[in-house]
């Protein structure tokens, strides 16, 4: 495993001290977000992911298997994302995964899964025998700087976009269409969960959207997953810097402006 | 699976507590002998056992630092904690990400400057399970930590809460944490500041019940705090009665 290179002295009292005067390093406003460019296609459900530096590629699959015993009436969200060395140097496949890797393929799968943003009873085709198993899988090309929402938007996107084959019930048979027999249909999705990761640096410095050298100065982030009703899917603080009760809604006020103008992107690139 | 009556008309959960009730609460620290510090946390029909090894030589040179201690976590599910025995593998996701949970939120209230170039772990094992998992880990760390003598910024306390049927309940047990529509919400304090260590929650809220849910948890914390506050005192009874014989 290669050692990542950590950012120089200089480099980070640069960054801490043109926070201090409400400047990032890149130019940014310290809510702005770095150009989002999601690209849908050519395969129904793949889809990349441009944020700033940083590409993710998410990819949907599906395939007809046995339901779990306990629900059967139940389709199955599978979810897999995995850090290799190809998006940044100090990231390694063999072996234990990384905290990072943990951290950032438990907050996938709990954006995807545990937000219940797939219609899983629509999945069924026959109650106990068939259902569809939806596979998610992410692929981190690039790393640069805030991982998580870059692949929290293409997952859901790349879920908008995917296309299953049709299926028609007739008692206990069930016809599966082909592709080019029947238009594939689109999966239910309930809703359209976005992460918002935030950043902090100290006493009351926070940003939106950290780059990589942010990343690795920063000291404690924080991560809100919201989705367009205005309600919270999940949050993820985890040690760093204790922030009080009222620090935190004034995060999640931020996050919800923020929610809105992605959501807007992740719709105009699929309607393409 | 039938949908379960979590709160009923009257006010009551499926255990017979209120929405703002916490579940019994055990713990007692000093229980193993070997540890540097050690406690056993029940909460209702959940129960951690802990031990705290620190500080200590860093058993991997290169990874300590030459100003503080790093801080290991390592979490174990007991495959008899749930009513189907379940072996996990030891690579399994949730736990490494809950063992993650707890070491970063011990980095912030450990004083890790006190102890350079030496490593401070904490083993959790659960032993039945029954919801809460991520808090009860947390509180019975840091009941085993202040049993070893680790300095430390501040208790951690942590408390879980939920929102059933437009009301906030605190303290959410195994059925009320597995239920599909039950958000889960755990949340770690250190009590003199009420400032927030880690902050977890699944499944969907509406943010403006958001408020309400948390200003629950943080209360549930407080309570706690008295609670490991008085454990804490046990101990130190015991052991100076025993000391002065």
């Amino acid at each position: 495993m290669v050692a990542e290179i950590e950012p120089s002295n200089i480099e980070r009292s640069f960054l801490l001290e043109s926070l201090e005067k409400g400047i990032r390093v890149d130019g940014r406003g310290i809510y702005d977000y770095r150009t989002l460019k999601i690209s849908c296609g050519p395969t129904a459900g793949l889809v990349e992911v441009q944020l700033g530096q940083t590409r993710v590629l998410a990819r949907v699959s599906c395939e007809v298997t046995r339901p779990f015993p306990d629900r059967p009436t139940e389709g199955i969200v599978q979810f897999n994302a995995e850090l290799s060395s190809m998006c940044a140097p100090g990231f390694d496949s063999s072996g234990k995964p990384s905290a990072q890797e943990v951290a950032v393929t438990r907050m996938l799968e709990r954006v995807i899964r545990q937000s219940r943003a797939v219609d899983t009873e629509a999945l069924c085709i026959l109650a106990g025998e068939k259902v569809w198993t939806v596979r998610i899988d992410i692929h981190f090309l690039d790393h640069g700087g805030n991982l998580v929402d870059a692949a929290s938007v293409a997952a859901i996107a790349a879920l908008r976009h995917f296309r299953r084959p049709d299926v028609t019930v007739d008692g206990e048979e069930a016809i599966i269409h082909d592709v080019r027999e029947r238009n594939p249909v689109p999966l239910s999705i309930h809703h359209t969960p976005v992460c918002v990761t935030f950043g902090f640096f100290g006493e009351a410095m926070m940003v939106l959207d950290t780059s990589l050298l942010e990343e690795q100065t920063q000291v404690s982030s924080f991560t809100v997953t919201l989705n367009s009703h205005r309600e919270v899917c999940a949050l993820n603080k985890a040690g760093g810097i204790p922030l009080s009760p009222g620090q935190i809604q004034r995060c999640i006020q931020i996050a919800l402006a923020k929610v809105d103008e992605l959501n807007e992107k992740i719709q105009e690139a699929i309607k393409q | 699976m039938s949908r379960q009556e979590l709160l009923s008309p009257e006010g009551l959960r499926v255990d017979g507590r209120r929405a703002n009730e916490l579940r019994r609460i055990l713990c007692r620290a000093s229980v193993l002998n070997t540890a540097d510090g050690s406690a056993y946390y029940e909460q209702g029909n959940t129960k951690v056992l802990v031990a705290v090894y620190g500080p200590r030589e860093s058993r991997i040179r290169s990874q300590s630092q030459h100003d503080h201690a790093i801080v290991n976590v390592e979490f174990n599910i007991a495959p008899f904690s749930t009513s189907e025995r379940r072996k996990r593998s030891k690579g399994d996701k949730r736990l490494l990400e809950i063992a993650s949970f707890v070491r970063q939120t011990f980095e912030g209230a450990i004083q890790r400057s006190v102890y350079p170039r030496s490593q401070i772990d904490i083993y959790l094992h659960l032993l039945q399970h029954d919801g809460g998992t991520l808090e009860t880990c947390i509180n019975a760390a840091t009941l085993a930590l202040v049993d070893a003598g680790i300095s430390m910024d501040d208790y951690v306390c942590a408390c879980t809460a939920g929102f059933i049927d437009e009301t906030p309940v605190l303290d959410l047990n195994g059925a009320e944490e597995s239920s599909i529509e039950t958000p889960d919400l755990t949340v770690a304090i250190l009590p003199r500041s009420g400032n927030i260590a880690l902050l977890q929650m699944e499944s969907k809220l509406h943010s403006s019940k958001l408020e309400g849910v948390l200003e629950l948890a943080v209360e549930g914390c407080k309570h706690i705090h008295r609670k490991l506050d008085e454990a804490v005192l046990a101990a130190a009874n015991d052991l100076a009665e025993k000391l002065s014989h």
